[in-house]
Order: structure tokens, then C-alpha cells, then sequence
């Protein structure tokens, strides 16, 4: 297909009044930023954006309104995880004494590499013990590699409290109540 | 195949009437009596037609390989016979066939035999409806555990109920809880909650490990599966209910938390504690093996393998494997270490080189090493290896490959018969190389501790007086192994082997079963499979090219050993072939 370009107009080979028009452009912008504050970028990073809500940021452990580790170490979000950025060494026998004794169990380490990972949100969604939130961390820095791979203990002093249903403590106090079971094994 | 290498696994029944029955509409022709978990023969029942029909029914009580319980319903479907008119005789359709009558209730399959024109229908409404409400009684006081659940991924009652169960539960009262984490014995947990109340446990070890310790106590709800008060749980089959435990109430110490069950690549392999040569799936991940699962094969294990076989497999990721080539204490490359070690050999005068192999080494590299043998005219042996057995499944001999060793030409029907004519030689000067292959053959107290780790199940017999000092007087000690050891220490060449679970090959069982298995895991380092070595060996030694593969060299070998002739690899299949011994 051939598109026939027009001829330019007397006004349009003139050149000038393009210019003009575009330092008007200019000058009304400077004018907006200089005298009526109004501007348009940030002074980042002393300035950041206010994170929405449903943000998906970094993911960090969170622990319960007792302060408890709430991860179980079930390892469903190191599975589904797309880039594999989870790793969790599970307690096996190492003798390790779960903050609330009654779920078991809870990871020796939990690893998540941030340069690895999306931020998809599915170790969030996939964990039956709601012990890991996407958070509104968007901005990780580290020296080397190293760094960002955060552990356990990182994670869960970045994730804070998350408090909600204590399924094992509601267990336990129910299986209390029960103190009638007959022949003890 | 010749005549003499069989696969059959049962030895010829005799004829049995054959019946006619419709599973969900489909005719298939069946015996009317079955050999059962004992091998007697029983009437065939309903789940074994739909099994054979290759009908899923839901079951969790039943087990092929164990005695019927009929206590869990899940295996319940409905029925119709042919009908009998006023003179007793089956009423004919029109179209010649039987006129079904449809039983009102429903039976459960597994206990109940079949009949000649029997149809069972496995997917009406009714039946659904059924299992449904099986599913939904057995979860009433299930706990919500499969979080911190290791059966988690292989459970039978998170399967089915997907397949039949709801999204919510209807129980609105508390859950009975039970006991958690229960100390049964030195390597089971019990967590009562989960438990189904399936007696497969109980059955498992009263009936095939004849050790009756199982039971249930107390009454309705607070049914519990327990032992005798005081009485641990400690036999040697004790982690075959781990297995066979339908739900996640029965684990074991050993896997106890260790790594979540979909994690798990599993590889066909064998078991090489004893000669029995059990069938087993190595559960890897991350070149880290996490367990031992028996494997189905009837010729030779079941459905079981012994606790002691199935823990034996730590050694294998030790942090003290041997990782590097040694030339005397240094470091080497495998090419200069073999350089040297092929000039030794071909410069070696006839009969100066002894070779002691191990009955734990596969057929393909025993084959190798008989090359060498012929060639070098080397005295050869391998040490024996004995220990205790069991009416079961545990052999007295606990090498895995003694009859390969015999068959292959490295030792005797008495094994171990030329150690003492090799400290002999070596003592006399005549014997101035010692190629050991896997064996510590330094003459050592046999309750040495240490050295119990990798022979956990065994006495290294050590009637030789193969000592420090005698193998400071040879020339060359060329030693291949895995863990390091005294022989390790004194050797010339150290050589880094590769275990069972690192490479692939074939072993010959006691009983003369010749099995294959796979490669679940790396070796560490530099260790490599000593087929490779070997290869290179018998090419720049003897001036054989042999096949690079280890299927390659099994088939060459079938052409060379006389016992094994007609066998090819693909043909052992995943459960072997027995050939006489």
C-alpha cells in the first residue's frame, strides 16, 4: 500500500510556529512546577509511593498474635513456586521444638531468594497455615547474591504479626476438654 | 529367551474352572478360585474381578498381599445374579441371555466371592452415594493435619476425598482426640487421630511377620490402635505398616518430617543388604536420598522388605565419601592414575597380580574384572560376608551379588577360599600387585565400632591373614571403594567408587533372580562407576573394547557367561529373570 504524503503547507514550511508551539508546552510546565507546585516526578528515593492496597510485594514470614512461628514447613509454596525461589530445610531429626508444640512441626530454614523471585503471589495463596503475605516491600537492595537470599529469621522479622484463626490452639484446648479418654496409650 | 532363564513367578496352578461375570457391563472371563495373600487357593472375590476388569474400586482395609478384614465399606457396590424361575433354573431373556436380579443392598467387594453371570456395577448413583457417605463417617473425627502430615501426598483418604468427599464438613461437634506422636517402638509413631481403624497393621505383622503386637483398644470413638502395655513395637518389619498404613497415623521415625512425599524421585532399584535381593523405590531429591520403599515383585519380596535393609542407606551420602583419585596420598587425575596403573598391569609378570573383587559389586564390573583376571592370570577372590536370616526375608549371606561373584568366575562355591593362598603369595614375594575392589581386607578386630557403620547388617568374616603389614610388602595396592577405610589408607592408588544407588547394573540374588536397577543419585566428586574404569582397563590391559553402557555390557556378558546366556537387558525387565544357579 502506498500512503500519499500531503505537501506541507506555506504555514507548516514556515518552521518557526512548530517551535513556538513547543516552548509553550515548556514554559507552561516550568511555570507549573516552579510557581503553582504542581509536579509531575518524585524525589525518589527520599519520597516513595504510597503502596496500595492488595499490593503484591516481597513475601515474608509472618508469626501469630502469640508471636509464634506460624509456618508449618509443609513445603506446598517451595512446590508451587514458578522460578523456585522457596527453599525449606524441614525439621526432620533434628530435634527442633515448634514454637506451638501442638502443629508439630515449623522449618529448621526457609529460605526465599528475592532476585528469583515474581512476586506472583502463589505461595501466598497456596499455604494452608496463612503464614506467608506478599508484603508491599518493592525495593530490595543488597551488595551480592548472598544478601538476598533472606532466611528464616530475616523473613520473619520483616513479616511481623499477622494475627487470624489458631486452628492448633483451638485443637488443643478442645482435645484438653477431652480428659476422658479411657485407656491411656 | 533360553529355556532355562524363566520370568514366571508362581509356580503352574493347576486348571481352574473359568466364570463368566460383567463388571459394569463388560464381560470378562475369570477363575472361580484366586491364590490369595498366602498363596492358597480362595474363591476369587469381587474386587479382584474389578481389579482384573481394571475397575477402580475404593478401598482401604483391603490389601492384596493380606487377609480380609472387610471393615472399612468404602469397597462397597451393588449387584444383580441371574434370577431362578419356580424350577430353580436361571430365567433366559428373550435374546438368550440371563434376566438379571438386582440385589436391594449393597456388599462389600472385597470379601465377597463371585458367581457365574454375577454383575457388578461399580458407578451407579447408589454407589456414590455410598462411598460418599463412608468418606464422610471416616472423617469425622479425621483431624485437618495433612499440613504437618507425612502420608501427605500418598494418603488414600486425601485421594478419595477428592474423588468423593465434600468441601465442608457437616459435623458440628467436637472431634474425639486421640493420642498424638505415640512412642510405639524404635521406629514407628502412631498418631491415633488419623488412624482409620483399617487393622492392615495389625494383619501386617501378625500375619507376615508372624509377630502378633498389634491390637485395638478401648471402645467405639476411642478405638485405638496400641500394643501390649510396655511392649515395644520392635520387630524387623515393623516399617511395612508405615507403608501399607491407608492414612498418615502409623509413620516412620526415620522419615519422620524429613521431606514432603511429591518431592521424591523414585527409581527402581534393589536392596543391597542381603542376598535376598528385595525389590525397592530409592525416594531422591537433590542428589540426597531420603528413603527406601519396598516394590512390588512376587518372586522374590512381596509387598515387603525388612527394617534393617530398608534404614541401611545413610552411608551413601556420608560426608567422608571418597571424592578424589589418589596416587600415592595425592591428588590425581583419573587419566594420569590409569596411565599408570595399565603400564603396572602390562608390565606385571604372569601370575604376580592378585585381584580381590566384592560380592557387592554389580555383574558388569565382576565381568570386567575376570577379563583382567584371564588375562593377567590373577588369583582371585572376594570376602564373604554372613550374618543371621529370617523365616521371612533376610538371608544369612549378606552380599548382594555372591552368585554373581561365583558366576562370573571370581570366587568359589566357598567363598573366600583364596585369601589365605593371596596373603600366602604376597607373604612369599610372588604376589607383588593387590587390586581390591569395595573390601576392606585389612585383618581387624571384628568388634571394631567404627567400622560397623556400612556393615550394620554383617560380620566380614576375616579368617586371612592379610595384614597391615603384609600389604606394606607389595609393590602396588590399587584400591577402588566408597567410604574410606584401612585398606583406603595403605593404598597405592585410591580409586573413588560409585554406590548401588550412583549408577546402574545388575545383581544375581541367592536365590538365583537376576535383577536390574537404576541410577537414583550422583556420585560425589570425582567418584564414578568402576564399570568405567574397568572398561578403560580391560581395553589398554587385555586389548578388549567392550560396550560403554552398563546395558551394553550386561548383553555382551549374557553372550560370555554361560549362565546367564539368552538374557539381554531389557528383557530382566523391572523384576528380573531367575536363572539356575
Amino acid at each position: 500500500m502506498i500512503v500519499n504524503r500531503k505537501p506541507l503547507t506555506f504555514w507548516e514550511r514556515l518552521y518557526l510556529p512548530a517551535i513556538l508551539g513547543g516552548f509553550k508546552v515548556t514554559f507552561r510546565h516550568a511555570f507549573n512546577t516552579l510557581f503553582r507546585g504542581k509536579t509531575v516526578t518524585m524525589e525518589y528515593p527520599e519520597q516513595k509511593w504510597a503502596v496500595p492496597a492488595g499490593y503484591r510485594g516481597a513475601p515474608y514470614l509472618v508469626k501469630d498474635q502469640d508471636g509464634d512461628t506460624k509456618c508449618v514447613s509443609c513445603q506446598l509454596c517451595e512446590f508451587v513456586c514458578p522460578p523456585k525461589a522457596i527453599k525449606i530445610t524441614p525439621p526432620g531429626g533434628s530435634g527442633l521444638k515448634p514454637d506451638r508444640l501442638n502443629a508439630e512441626k515449623m522449618p529448621l530454614e526457609f529460605e526465599i531468594n528475592m532476585l528469583r523471585c515474581i512476586y506472583c503471589g502463589f505461595c501466598q495463596e497456596v499455604c494452608p497455615e496463612e503464614a506467608i503475605f506478599l508484603q508491599k516491600d518493592y525495593s530490595l537492595v543488597g551488595t551480592s547474591r548472598a544478601e538476598l537470599i533472606y532466611n528464616k529469621e530475616k523473613l520473619l522479622s520483616l513479616g511481623g504479626e499477622a494475627g487470624g484463626l489458631q486452628k492448633w490452639k483451638h485443637k488443643l484446648e478442645e482435645a484438653k476438654a477431652q480428659e476422658n479418654f479411657p485407656v491411656k496409650i | 529367551m533360553s529355556a532355562a532363564a524363566t520370568t514366571e513367578t508362581k509356580p503352574a496352578v493347576p486348571a481352574i474352572e473359568k466364570i463368566k461375570v460383567k463388571v459394569d457391563g463388560r464381560e470378562i472371563e475369570l477363575p472361580r478360585l484366586i491364590a490369595d495373600w498366602s498363596g492358597k487357593l480362595t474363591p476369587t472375590t469381587m474386587i479382584q474381578a474389578c481389579e482384573l476388569a481394571k475397575v477402580d474400586v475404593p478401598h482401604y482395609c483391603w490389601h492384596p498381599k493380606l487377609p480380609i478384614s472387610g471393615n472399612c465399606r468404602m469397597c462397597l457396590v451393588e449387584f444383580g445374579t441371574p434370577a431362578l424361575g419356580p424350577d430353580r433354573k436361571p430365567v433366559i431373556n428373550p435374546d438368550g441371555s440371563f434376566k438379571i436380579a438386582k440385589s436391594p443392598r449393597p456388599v462389600i467387594a472385597c470379601a465377597t466371592p463371585i458367581s457365574p453371570g454375577l454383575e457388578i456395577y461399580t458407578k451407579t448413583p447408589a454407589v456414590k452415594l455410598m462411598r460418599e457417605g463412608v468418606l464422610e463417617s471416616l472423617l469425622i473425627n479425621h483431624p485437618l493435619d495433612c499440613p504437618i502430615c507425612d502420608q501427605a501426598g500418598e494418603c488414600k483418604l486425601q485421594e478419595y476425598s477428592v474423588d468423593y468427599g465434600q468441601s465442608e464438613s457437616r459435623f458440628v461437634e467436637a472431634k474425639v482426640h486421640k493420642p498424638k506422636a505415640v512412642d510405639l517402638g524404635p521406629r514407628i509413631l502412631l498418631d491415633a487421630e488419623r488412624c482409620i481403624l483399617c487393622t492392615r497393621c495389625v494383619r501386617v505383622t501378625r500375619d507376615i511377620a508372624k509377630d502378633d503386637a498389634l491390637g485395638i483398644i478401648n471402645r467405639g470413638s476411642y478405638n485405638t490402635i496400641s500394643t501390649f502395655p510396655g511392649m515395644p513395637f520392635d520387630n524387623n518389619y515393623t516399617l511395612n505398616t508405615v507403608d501399607i498404613c491407608p492414612v498418615g497415623a502409623l509413620t516412620s521415625k526415620d522419615f519422620r518430617f524429613k521431606m514432603r512425599v511429591w518431592f521424591l524421585k523414585k527409581v527402581r532399584s534393589v536392596c543391597t543388604s542381603c542376598a535376598t535381593g528385595c525389590n525397592i523405590f530409592i525416594g531422591s531429591r537433590e542428589e540426597k536420598i531420603y528413603r527406601y520403599t519396598p516394590r512390588d515383585n512376587d518372586a522374590v519380596n512381596a509387598s515387603w522388605m525388612c527394617d534393617a535393609g530398608r534404614l541401611n542407606y545413610q552411608w551413601i551420602g556420608r560426608a567422608d565419601r571418597l571424592k578424589d583419585v589418589l596416587v600415592r596420598g595425592q591428588k590425581a587425575t583419573w587419566t594420569t592414575a590409569l596411565n599408570e596403573i595399565s603400564d603396572k598391569l602390562k608390565n606385571a609378570p604372569a601370575g604376580s597380580v592378585a585381584i580381590i573383587a566384592s560380592a557387592r559389586q554389580t555383574n558388569e564390573e565382576l565381568w570386567l574384572v575376570s577379563k583382567l583376571k584371564t588375562k593377567l592370570n590373577a588369583i582371585t577372590d572376594s570376602m564373604p560376608r554372613v550374618g543371621e536370616a529370617d523365616k521371612l526375608l533376610v538371608n544369612a549371606d549378606k552380599n548382594p551379588n555372591t552368585n554373581g561373584a561365583r558366576l562370573t568366575g571370581i570366587s568359589f562355591t566357598e567363598m573366600g577360599i583364596n585369601l589365605e593362598k593371596i596373603a600366602d603369595g604376597i607373604a612369599s614375594g610372588k604376589i607383588k600387585t593387590l587390586i581390591v575392589f569395595g573390601e576392606n581386607i585389612v585383618k581387624r578386630a571384628v568388634s571394631n565400632e567404627q567400622l560397623r557403620e556400612r556393615e550394620t547388617l554383617s560380620e566380614v568374616v576375616e579368617e586371612h591373614g592379610l595384614t597391615a603389614e603384609l600389604l606394606a610388602k607389595l609393590d602396588a595396592l590399587i584400591v577402588s571403594d566408597i567410604l574410606p577405610n584401612e585398606t583406603t589408607k595403605l593404598a597405592h592408588f585410591v580409586l573413588p567408587g560409585a554406590a548401588h544407588a550412583e549408577k546402574r547394573g545388575s545383581f544375581i540374588s541367592g536365590k538365583g533372580r537376576v535383577q536390574k536397577f537404576m541410577k537414583a543419585v550422583e556420585a560425589p566428586g570425582e567418584a564414578r562407576p568402576e564399570t568405567e574404569f574397568l572398561r578403560t582397563l580391560v581395553a589398554t590391559v587385555a586389548g578388549q573394547n567392550v560396550a560403554e553402557t552398563p546395558e551394553g555390557l550386561f548383553n555382551q556378558m549374557a553372550g560370555e557367561v554361560p549362565a546367564l546366556s539368552g538374557l539381554t537387558w531389557a528383557g530382566l525387565g523391572d523384576t528380573g529373570v531367575t536363572v539356575p544357579i
